[in-house]
């Protein structure tokens, strides 16, 4: 994608490295990480595991610290923990002592927010997820995917510009896997925010982004970016069927086939 | 829709129709049989073995003797009563407000931890029993020195809970709630807190059975009442069956203290998956 003006751009980071000290010593995490994302996108990070993929994200949401390089969100340099994201995690690290509401709202009460506008906020986003009726019930009464629903309505309860995904659905079935990506394809237009997702599966990665980036495994590098042509409203089933779909997936499984072998 | 992994509502419609056909008394039986049957059982044997002369009555008297001993002396036993339950109680209070203020500060400051943690281990080694005439050179003969014996005694357990406690909160938790900008006194009261209300109110059980301990050793070192002081007077009269009056007392305290923290669990952590009501089916493994 042609580097427009900065009015649109979001998130940009430039020549970016992430060390780790180990017992075994230093480990380069990512290097030389160079990406650009503008207002709206669904950028989809495929790569191995250990390519850093995690680490990108963290370091995006400030809650790593980059050993080279620097990234600038929302046009203002990432230093700290940035409060202007929402960020889910592959577990959807909820509070077991907080029912679905109190979970969403947990948000709201840690920044401060007006809680009247928060619970109509709230009240919406279960709307919209489909969590209607399981307001009341507790983290263990819901299964993995309800679960992964509320961690996504307090990821977005702020109105983050940018949402940062973490492998979300890794630990679902298939076919609930594919039921929420077609609700996050909803959402994401529904709520024009900018995304950033971290995945394994190549499909996943392909039918919800605008964008795919593939990584290499240590240190982490960016190896390809791919931008998928199709229209932003996505049908699974005849996304799947399209040219465009198996064109790029086709593509990025290559490349992952080849940087797997190094992993 | 992903359904419920399980549906929690029906299902607990089905077992409430199932248990409400029989009494209440028949319910309460069904679940706590097991402990009343096993004492009843043992008082049986206990009456037996000295009704029928095999064991002398001033090695074990027998429950006929002991109740006497109790009814007898109510009023006497009542007063030593209140006397050790107020020292086990004040000292189980200090113990859990001291002990916690040390486990948050040692969870927030690595230095302190490593300054604070060989001096509480210290204290939990060394024998309190031999510590305690200290207690009463330093503080006298009232309840202070008994309560600071409490004191001792149940403090560890409140650190070590409330340090593993408080250290048990989710990561992800954690990173998410410095990205949602909160402090952390806010993250240590709807996050940390919360968190560690389990593991503390284990570890407050077993101080609260420590405690009573603690007041009984305190009074055993030098005291003109409590428990502990009727135990001793009642072992220089031989009088056996005051001195099973008196501990069965003193264990009716520390299980009555233990089934109060119990209660409080039912209310702070019916979440937990201690907690929860698994139904008949639960498996055993």
């Amino acid at each position: 994608m042609a580097k427009q003006g900065t009015d649109s751009q979001i998130v940009s980071i430039a020549d970016m490295a992430v060390t780790f000290a180990s017992k075994r010593g230093r480990v380069n995490a990512l290097d030389g990480i160079d990406l650009d994302v503008q207002k709206g996108e669904f950028i989809a990070i495929a790569g191995p595991s250990g390519c850093g993929k995690s680490t990108l994200l963290k370091a995006v949401a400030g809650l790593t610290k980059p050993s080279h390089g620097e990234i600038q969100l929302r046009g203002s340099r990432v230093d700290a923990p940035r409060q202007d994201i929402g960020y889910v995690f592959q577990r959807a690290a909820l509070l077991d002592w907080r029912s679905v509401r109190g979970n969403i709202l947990i948000q709201a009460e840690m920044r401060g927010m007006d809680m009247r506008a928060a619970n109509e906020r709230t009240d919406q986003l279960i709307e919209m997820t489909g969590l209607g009726g399981f307001e009341k019930a507790l983290p263990h009464e819901l299964s993995g995917g309800m679960q992964q629903r509320v961690s996504l309505c307090r990821a977005l309860l702020h109105e983050p510009d940018v949402l940062l995904m973490d492998e979300p659905f890794g630990a679902l079935d298939a076919l609930t896997r594919e039921k929420m990506n077609v609700e996050l394809n909803r959402i994401w237009r529904e709520t024009n925010t900018t995304v950033l997702l971290v995945t394994h599966s190549v499909a996943e990665a392909v039918y919800l982004a605008t964008r795919v980036v593939v990584m290499s495994a240590r240190p982490g590098r960016i190896v390809e970016e791919h931008t998928v042509d199709l229209a932003p409203e996505r049908d699974y089933a005849s996304v799947l069927e399209t040219g465009e779909f198996h064109r790029v997936s086709s593509r990025v499984r290559e490349l992952l086939g080849s940087t797997a072998t190094a992993d | 829709m992903a359904a419920l992994s399980t549906q929690p509502g029906t299902e607990m419609m089905a077992l409430s129709e199932q248990k409400s056909e029989p009494g209440a008394f028949a319910r309460w039986w069904s679940r706590s049989w097991h402990p009343i049957v096993f004492v009843v059982a043992l008082a049986v044997v206990w009456w037996v073995v000295t009704e029928a002369g095999w064991v002398k009555p001033y090695i074990i008297p027998s429950p006929v003797d002991t109740w006497a001993a109790f009814a007898d002396n109510a009023a006497y036993l009542a007063q030593h009563t209140w006397v050790t339950t107020y020292e086990t109680v004040v000292g189980f209070v200090i113990a859990i407000v001291i002990g916690l203020a040390v486990a948050v500060v040692m969870v927030y400051s690595g230095g302190l931890e490593k300054t604070l943690y060989p001096v509480i281990l210290f204290a939990q080694v060394v024998p309190k029993i031999a510590i305690a005439p200290l207690f009463i050179v330093w503080l006298g003969f009232g309840a202070s020195p008994k309560i600071l014996v409490a004191v001792l005694m149940a403090f560890f357990p409140v650190v070590i809970s409330g340090l593993s406690g408080l250290r048990s909160a989710d990561p992800d938790v954690l990173q998410l709630a410095s990205t949602m900008g909160a402090g952390r006194f806010k993250t240590f009261i709807k996050v940390r807190l919360p968190a560690a209300l389990p593991e503390l109110l284990s570890g407050f059980k077993v101080a609260a059975t420590l405690a009573v301990t603690g007041a009984v050793v305190g009074e055993f070192v030098g005291a003109n009442e409590g428990l502990g002081y009727v135990i001793l007077q009642a072992n220089g009269n031989l009088d056996t069956a005051m001195l099973f009056a008196a501990l069965i007392i003193m264990s009716l305290m520390g299980v009555l203290l233990f089934g109060l923290i119990q209660v409080a669990e039912r209310f702070l952590i019916p979440w937990h998956s201690s907690k929860r009501d698994l139904g008949a089916t639960t498996v055993r493994l």
